[in-house]
């Protein structure tokens, strides 16, 4: 077997790196410190809340995500599925629950804290309810707090959903938050993180709207899981976050002004054959490998949809320092997954069209079905709107059973093809006639 | 007055019926008349009928019609139902249908919402938000307008205005149609063997496509009937289904349960029927608002409901004490997260209680039930050799 390459990285990658380790140094010692913790979700995440409280915030579903890419995944799932989780349910919830049967080693090989309190910031995936159902059951007598997120079924977010939100912030989050914390809510100090906020949320969206350069300075993608955005989750509102996403904006200006390419984990792109806006999460089990398959061919991703699952702000949103909790139900409410349908085919053909993609590709997750249903419709539409060539794989967030890397290697290099030609075609028919 | 055998025949004949003739038949008798389809789970059908609207149940194609392009929307990890829904959009059943709800239950039938505003079908596609919170001044307020949205949408359909005097009217005949349905229940706690599971179903499943008042009279009809004995008692065991409450069980499933031995004794099968625990208020100045209410404090245990300080696993215990159950049967559609990922804390509360439980999963349009009839016969066997 050949040694795996050692992989190529930016400053920002390494700043990263050293951001989450101290995030879980300190969630492993959060016991000892007396710092209380919240178990929340990426989607719909109240992070300035929770720390404007001087809380942590624990992912569950980036432990699920971590454990898949350090190879943990599949041990985790198998004795969720020992303890009566069916093989249909989703791999997220049972990495998880797994991971908590064997000791609750977080990513870095810690120990992670038992919760202090469970936000349910049930945002665009009906699956957070019950798998916050079961934590409950896991971790008896730890206090729930439920917010209930409102669908975007009619396409917008009305005052009436924005005041239901912010009523159960006041009475039942909030509340639950003093008392954890046994620190009194603080409005200024909250305030204060979303200046921040929409300061990194305005590098965010130059970061990567950069994509619409010829060649794309980075993968919307790939990078976009990797590096560009985790640290919006859990640093939102800091100046950290700022910080890092200032440094991050520095590299991909001068990478643009290079005419450079994305950094994969090989080095370079060296020549950018196929720009592509990708719909659906990527397999994590396999992370490295299935990203390869598209920078071997010289596909750059220009924009994603998964990418958005923490918050759409390239349509315009910000936290405001103004109206700190009715922003926060506005930011819950405009999460990707949180839009209807016809809204997610709306962006998707806007980034199709301004970010100049050759074509649209689908990975559909298997254990995802706040992603997956639909999908096929959602395709249907693009085609038919974008006239662009569409794609279709299949495999799983964190269950390596579902990635089948011949298959989807195959079916790439199928798609791949068909762009080469379209490619072709196109030019000729830009020629002027002879 | 039908025969018991008569009344069953035709309940089982509206209750499959996907083309909704009786539906449709009844709209074209007055042109205020509307159509409004809903899916699974519940849907306070209440306030459609109070605005001369026929709420439809469209409970999925089961193994009644052959899905030829609704396959071609799902990938293979996608339960079944959304696939007979969509091929019944595409075959023209649902044209006379001014509006479809779609109550909040899982990220597929909230996304086959979109489908369908996507493919423009009906005059309104409304995804119908369940609270989460469950205190009158927050998760009520928040109802209450999800139920005015409705309300809008088929005004706007038929121009008909939400009248208290009608609200009430029609809260008391839905209450009304839950007692009843609820006494047939209690008479097969003590006859199982008057009318079997599959026959309940049909005659529970055939109220939601039809009015309530007629089906009120078949129910009426059917516990007259079922006063004289019926049938013979059989050393079956006692049982509660439990995870059948959105995509349905083909009939040949029930039967096959019942056939190894096993008396359905209480199922969550068409749990929107059942829904609300008791009466709503029918004299109220504020019938909405009671509407309201029943379902912040009436509401039935479901994997629909955030149930943190009621856990369902304890209400589905009291449920098979209540009922005298000798076990429960898991029986969930494949792919169904809510029923799937609630089902190892259910077992556990089941395992806590001493009471005994298997679990299977099933497609609603599932051909061979060889393999469950053994698993339910052997449970049965075990349960009375050994319990």
């Amino acid at each position: 077997m050949s040694e795996a390459k050692e992989v190529i990285k930016e400053k920002s990658m390494l700043i990263q790196k050293e951001m989450l380790a101290k995030l879980f140094r300190e969630l492993s010692t959060a016991k000892e410190s007396g710092k209380k913790v919240v178990y929340t979700f990426v989607p719909g995440n109240l992070t300035e809340l929770i720390l404007s409280f001087d809380m942590l915030p624990v992912y569950p579903e980036i432990n699920a995500l971590q454990s898949g890419m350090r190879k943990k995944s599949a041990a985790y799932i198998r004795d969720a599925e020992k303890i009566g989780f069916s093989e249909d349910v989703c791999t997220y919830v049972k990495c998880d629950i797994g991971m908590m049967l064997n000791g609750n080693s977080g990513p870095t090989g810690e120990k992670l804290p038992a919760p202090d309190l469970l936000l349910l910031s049930y945002t665009g995936c009906y699956t957070f309810m019950k798998w916050f159902e079961n934590l409950e059951r896991l971790y008896p007598g730890v206090p729930v707090a439920m917010l209930h997120t409102p669908y975007q079924e009619d396409g917008k977010i009305t005052a009436d959903q924005i005041a239901y939100m912010v009523k159960q912030m006041k009475e039942d989050v909030i509340p639950k938050m003093e008392k954890v914390s046994g620190k009194k809510f603080d409005l200024p100090r909250l305030s204060k993180m979303m200046e921040n906020s929409a300061k990194s949320e305005d590098l965010l969206v130059k970061i990567l709207e950069s994509a619409k350069n010829k060649p794309s300075p980075i993968d919307a993608y790939f990078a976009g899981v990797y590096y560009i955005g985790p640290l919006f989750t859990a640093f939102r509102g800091t100046q950290e976050a700022v910080d890092y996403y200032n440094e991050l904006y520095k590299e991909v200006q001068e990478r643009i002004r290079l005419g450079l390419g994305p950094v994969t984990p090989e080095g370079e792109l060296k020549e950018e054959r196929f720009r592509l806006v990708v719909e659906g999460p990527p397999n994590w089990t396999n992370f490295r490998e299935f990203w390869k398959i598209f920078y071997d061919m010289g596909a750059v991703i220009v924009a994603s949809s998964y990418t958005k699952v923490g918050g759409v702000y390239d349509l315009g949103f910000r936290h405001n320092p103004k109206e700190p909790l009715e922003s926060l139900a506005r930011y819950c409410m405009g999460c990707y997954t949180n839009m209807n349908l016809p809204q997610r085919v709306q962006l998707l053909e806007k980034y199709v069209r301004e970010y100049k993609a050759d074509g649209f590709l689908i990975n559909s997750i298997k254990s995802c079905n706040s992603f997956s249903a639909g999908q096929l419709m959602i395709m249907r539409e693009l085609e038919q709107r974008c006239g662009v060539p569409v794609g279709f794989i299949e495999s799983d967030l964190v269950d390596p059973r579902y990635f089948s890397y011949a298959n989807i290697k195959n079916r790439l290099e199928s798609y791949f093809q068909m762009l080469e030609q379209r490619k072709i075609i196109l030019e000729r028919e830009s020629q002027p006639a002879q | 007055m039908n025969s018991l055998e008569k009344l069953i025949e035709e309940c089982s004949k509206q209750a499959f019926d996907l083309n909704f003739t009786h539906a449709k038949k009844w709209k074209s008798g007055d042109k205020t008349r509307a159509l409004v389809g809903y899916l699974p789970i519940y849907f306070p059908r209440e306030i459609a009928h109070a605005m001369n609207a026929l709420s439809v149940g469209i409970m999925g194609a089961g193994d009644r019609k052959q899905i030829i392009r609704g396959d071609a929307y799902y990938q293979s990890y996608i339960c079944h139902l959304p696939r007979g829904v969509i091929e019944m959009a595409l075959d023209g059943s649902l044209d006379e249908f001014d509006g479809f709800v779609f109550p909040a239950i899982c990220d597929c039938v909230r996304n086959l919402s979109g489908m369908y505003k996507l493919a423009g079908k009906g005059k309104f596609q409304r995804y119908f938000d369940y609270p989460q919170n469950f205190d009158a001044a927050i998760g009520g307020v928040f109802y209450r307008q999800e139920l005015e949205k409705i309300i809008d949408d088929i005004s706007a359909v038929n121009g008909m205005k939400l009248s208290i005097e009608n609200l009430n009217h029609s809260i008391k005949l839905f209450n009304k149609n839950r007692e009843l349905i609820e006494k047939i229940y209690d008479i097969r706690q003590e006859y199982p063997w008057r009318l079997s599971a599959l026959e309940t179903y049909y005659i529970v499943r055939a109220g939601m496509v039809i009015t309530v008042e007629e089906h009120n009279k078949i129910l009426e009809d059917v516990i007259s009937c079922l006063s004289a004995d019926r049938g013979e008692p059989m050393d079956n065991i006692r049982v509660v289904i439990s995870g059948s409450f959105c995509e349905q069980p083909p009939a040949g499933l029930i039967k096959s349960i019942e056939m190894a031995g096993c008396y359905i004794v209480d199922d969550d099968f068409l749990l929107g029927s059942r829904w609300i625990q008791g009466s709503v208020a029918g004299n109220s100045n504020n019938p909405l608002g009671e509407l309201v209410s029943a379902y912040l404090n009436k509401s039935t245990f479901s994997s629909a409901v955030y149930d943190v300080g009621n856990p369902k696993g304890k209400r589905l215990v009291e449920l098979a004490k209540k009922r005298k159950a000798d076990g429960v049967i898991f029986s969930a559609a494949s792919f169904c997260d809510p029923a799937l990922l609630d089902r190892p804390e259910m077992q556990k509360e089941c395992d806590a209680a001493g009471i005994p439980h298997i679990n299977f999963q099933y497609h609603e349009n599932t051909g061979q039930f060889k393999v469950i009839k053994e698993q339910a016969g052997t449970f049965s066997d075990s349960i009375k050799l050994w319990a």
